[in-house]
């Protein structure tokens, strides 16, 4: 009989993992079309944008027609050319470059093909931008890039993360101390973005005081020695990165303090410290575990906003990343590299949302999939 | 109203709370002073640095209390027009056929520096016969320097450091190749140059040849230190975007971070309210507009299509109405929708608006309110974040434009510190005075903090 009933829980048991499974899958696989859904639309808007709603075709038209008129005129200036042929040529050669960036179909029909070829990863060629080794592939231009931003944001949103979550469960412990007072002080200067300080930073450290760089990644030229060379850019990285840093350092760690102090005065804290359990348990077990959740999705959006660079930082120290890319594309209204960048971040922000969605479906016992009423 | 009192007593127990408020009020003040002192056109004419605005400032020079900080004491600018100011007399003898005016202005030159350049700006009436000027410094020594002399056209301007004749003078004088400035503020033959203090006389002569024949000269000297701001690289008074940059940073921020709060929350209500697709589609909208890139977009619109203060801000606000804190305020709504006195006014047929706009969106203000001043602060720095990258405003004097001007100038590297100082510190002001009043508030509002 027990061996009977046995079976029969195991049965309603299976029957319900399957149904969990079922579930989960139902919920991700919509969670993807919406996911897919989202970046379609923010992209096609983006490249409405910066298309200026065709617009730009006209700006790159008169572009080229001028240019085209200039090649002309040089390429004819030693042997004379009746009017008509010099304005066949001159047609064939716009006809010509048109179709290399593709102005000869309309831009409605455009619009999808950028559409379709972003969506598939296919950046295309800058249509004024070069890299520095000469390409056109907006892929190349990116990632020539890559290396300075993910340096720079890198190494300043690492190591602000980690210091202030620390400094912050620190502080949630011993709240009301001096350097939590501090902390709260201090925090209103987080207003201000981080270029703000680094004209402060440049002021002070390059102008006054002459110690360290005012912009750049690397002396130029760069030392030959492989040590010197690290040197050198980490005394080029300081300012820009301390900008960085410093800019939300104090909001930061406020934030997260208040964050840990509000589950620290949950009843099952207080329940743990009447329970005589000693202070380091209850923060691993009691504070860090229900909070985990909060600490990773943070620290996984702060990991793809490595990706997109920090514009204006980079643009007041002249950092070669690729924030400041971007502004050149946009005032040279390099359209594909706009798109470009922007469809890496849609789609890592789309992967990153799919990956803790389903992870904390899975782990976190809260989450009911689908609704839990069986 | 006693509600009012008691948040009132509330904040006053936050020190950070009053000298936040005290900060927000001195800006208006500051405010309301520039709009009153320099109308709006004013403030535009100045801003666009036409010469007859511009001519009697020198370039790149700090302000006048900028010689209590430093060891030399800087020549400070003036510009005296004679007849009209007191200390430049002129005095005219009418003769027959014509009349002999006789200019002179006495200045104490008691500076370690030579000034940037010395201006003399003529207008002259007359018909045909056009009258002869002459001019001469006398120095403290009593030496009379002959300047220059010549018949002065209808306007005309004469500037000291660029006559060739005056070098060739003051070689003789000095006994070596000197540039103007030194040679008329030095010592003779001081090796090295030594500065002659002591009071200097401008003397000048016009003889006028017809009976109405009238000669106005206005003398102007370019110090190294100039008015309560000092001057750009266009010679424009700092001054002008001193004062205005604070109405136009508190009309962006303000309007901005109240735009954006308020119609988020009113956004959150209808959909929280009404649910079904209405709820989704907005949830939706929210999520497209995560994957947008502001900063690039805001970009983007300045280049392509108007840097014009309105449509920067009329994108701003659209493109931060659908963030994160219309999901907040929609998780509070859902909460707040079920409460009994919803369905008690639901009963006794109250219409959705007025359940949305009378019941739901009341209970937010406690929490809508922290969240708008501070975030103020962030919008204030976008504009001058745009006006960094060259978007700002053409025509608008802000104070992220001033340091545009001087960053893309080399001001650091050239050590003008006070031309990004003076705005970045009023910036800094603002957002420290915005983001602690806020802080303020949201720690009495939020009875989840207080004590915290």
């Amino acid at each position: 009989m027990t061996s009977d009933s046995n079976i029969e829980i195991s049965k309603i048991n299976k029957a319900a993992r399957a149904n969990t499974i079922k579930r989960l899958g139902g919920f991700m696989a919509l969670r993807v079309v919406m996911l897919f859904v989202t970046i379609i639309v923010g992209i096609y808007i983006t490249i409405l944008i910066a298309n200026m709603g065709g617009y730009v075709d006209t700006i790159m038209r008169n572009d080229i027609r001028e240019r085209v008129n200039q090649q002309v005129s040089a390429m004819t200036a030693s042997k004379p050319m009746s009017t008509e042929n010099r304005a066949q040529l001159v047609n064939q050669m716009i006809a010509l470059e048109e179709k290399r960036i593709g102005l000869d179909t309309p831009f409605a029909i455009r619009s999808f093909r950028y559409l379709k070829n972003a969506l598939t990863l296919e950046l295309g060629r800058a249509v004024h931008m070069v890299s520095d080794h000469g390409s056109r592939q907006v892929s190349n231009i990116i990632l020539e890039r890559l290396p300075a931003t993910l340096l720079l944001m890198g190494t300043s949103q690492l190591f602000m993360f980690i210091t202030s979550v620390f400094l912050a469960l620190m502080l949630s412990r011993s709240y009301g101390s001096f350097w939590d007072k501090l902390v709260i002080t201090l925090s209103p200067t987080s207003s201000a973005p981080p270029w703000f300080y680094g004209i402060f930073f440049i002021l002070l450290f390059a102008a006054v005081l002459k110690i360290l760089p005012f912009s750049g990644m690397l002396s130029a030229p760069p030392p030959k020695d492989t040590g010197a060379y690290i040197l050198d850019l980490l005394k080029h990285l300081i300012l820009p990165a301390g900008s960085l840093v410093i800019a939300s350092f104090f909001i930061s760690v406020y934030n997260w303090r208040t964050f840990f102090l509000i589950y620290s005065s949950e009843d099952y804290v207080e329940m743990a410290k009447a329970k005589g359990l000693p202070s380091r348990d209850i923060e691993r077990r009691y504070i860090l575990r229900p909070t985990l959740p909060t600490i990773v999705t943070n620290f996984a959006l702060l990991v793809i906003g490595l990706f997109t660079g920090a514009t204006i930082t980079e643009t007041v120290f002249l950092w070669p990343g690729l924030g400041r890319t971007i502004f050149r594309a946009v005032s040279l209204y390099d359209t594909p590299v706009i798109v470009g960048t922007t469809i890496i971040y849609a789609y890592l922000l789309a992967f990153t949302v799919f990956f803790l969605d389903f992870v904390y479906a899975i782990v976190d016992p809260r989450v009911k999939v689908g609704g839990g009423n069986n | 109203m006693k509600n009012i009192k008691n948040i009132l007593r509330e904040i006053a127990r936050y020190p950070s709370a009053i000298f936040g408020a005290a900060i927000i009020f001195l800006l208006i003040a500051l405010a309301i002073f520039a709009v009153t002192k320099i109308p709006y056109e004013e403030a535009i004419r100045l801003w666009r640095a036409g010469e007859e605005t511009v001519y009697r400032n020198p370039k790149n020079v700090p302000p006048q209390w900028f010689n209590f900080f430093t060891k030399k004491d800087l020549p400070i600018s003036f510009a005296v027009v004679a007849g009209e100011d007191e200390e430049f007399s002129k005095v005219v003898t009418q003769g027959e056929t014509g009349s002999t005016i006789e200019y002179q202005y006495s200045f104490d030159f008691q500076y370690d520096d030579y000034p940037q350049e010395l201006f003399l700006y003529i207008q002259a009436d007359y018909q045909i016969k056009n009258p002869f000027i002459s001019v001469v410094l006398e120095t403290p020594d009593g030496e009379q320097i002959k300047v220059t002399d010549f018949g002065t056209a209808k306007k005309q301007t004469y500037r000291f450091s660029q006559d060739d004749k005056l070098i060739t003078r003051l070689r003789r004088i000095h006994g070596r190749d000197i540039q103007v400035m030194q040679g008329l503020f030095s010592v003779p033959k001081s090796e090295p140059l030594q500065i002659n203090k002591g009071v200097y006389t401008l003397k000048i002569l016009a003889s006028t040849f017809e009976k109405d024949s009238d000669v106005r000269i206005e003398f102007v000297s370019h110090g190294l230190v100039f008015g309560l701001f000092g001057t750009d690289h266009l010679r424009r008074d700092l001054t002008t975007a001193i004062l205005w940059g604070a109405p136009i940073a508190l009309f962006f921020g303000l309007v901005a971070a109240a735009g954006t709060s308020i119609l988020s929350m009113l956004i959150a209500a209808i959909g929280a309210w009404f649910g079904g697709w209405l709820d989704e589609l907005i949830q939706r909208i929210t999520e497209v507009n995560l994957v947008l890139p502001f900063l690039s977009i805001l970009i983007m619109v300045g280049t392509f299509y108007s840097r014009s203060i309105w449509v920067i801000l009329g994108v701003t606000i659209v493109l931060s109405i659908f963030t994160g804190a219309i999901k907040t305020d929609r998780a509070i709504f859902l909460q707040v929708k079920e409460s009994t006195y919803i369905e008690a006014a639901q009963a006794y047929g109250a219409s959705n608006p007025r359940i949305i706009v009378k019941y739901l969106v009341p209970r937010i203000i406690p929490l809508l309110i922290p969240g708008l001043v501070s975030a103020v602060p962030s919008y204030v720095f976008l504009e001058a974040s745009l006006a960094l990258l060259g978007l700002g405003d053409p025509t608008l004097p802000t104070w992220g434009k001033v340091i545009n001007d001087a960053y893309a100038n080399g001001a650091l590297y050239r050590g003008q510190f006070y031309w990004i100082l003076e705005p970045a510190i009023l910036l800094m002001i603002t957002g420290l005075g915005f983001a602690m009043f806020g802080f303020a508030l949201d720690r009495i509002f939020n009875p989840k903090l207080r004590g915290m």
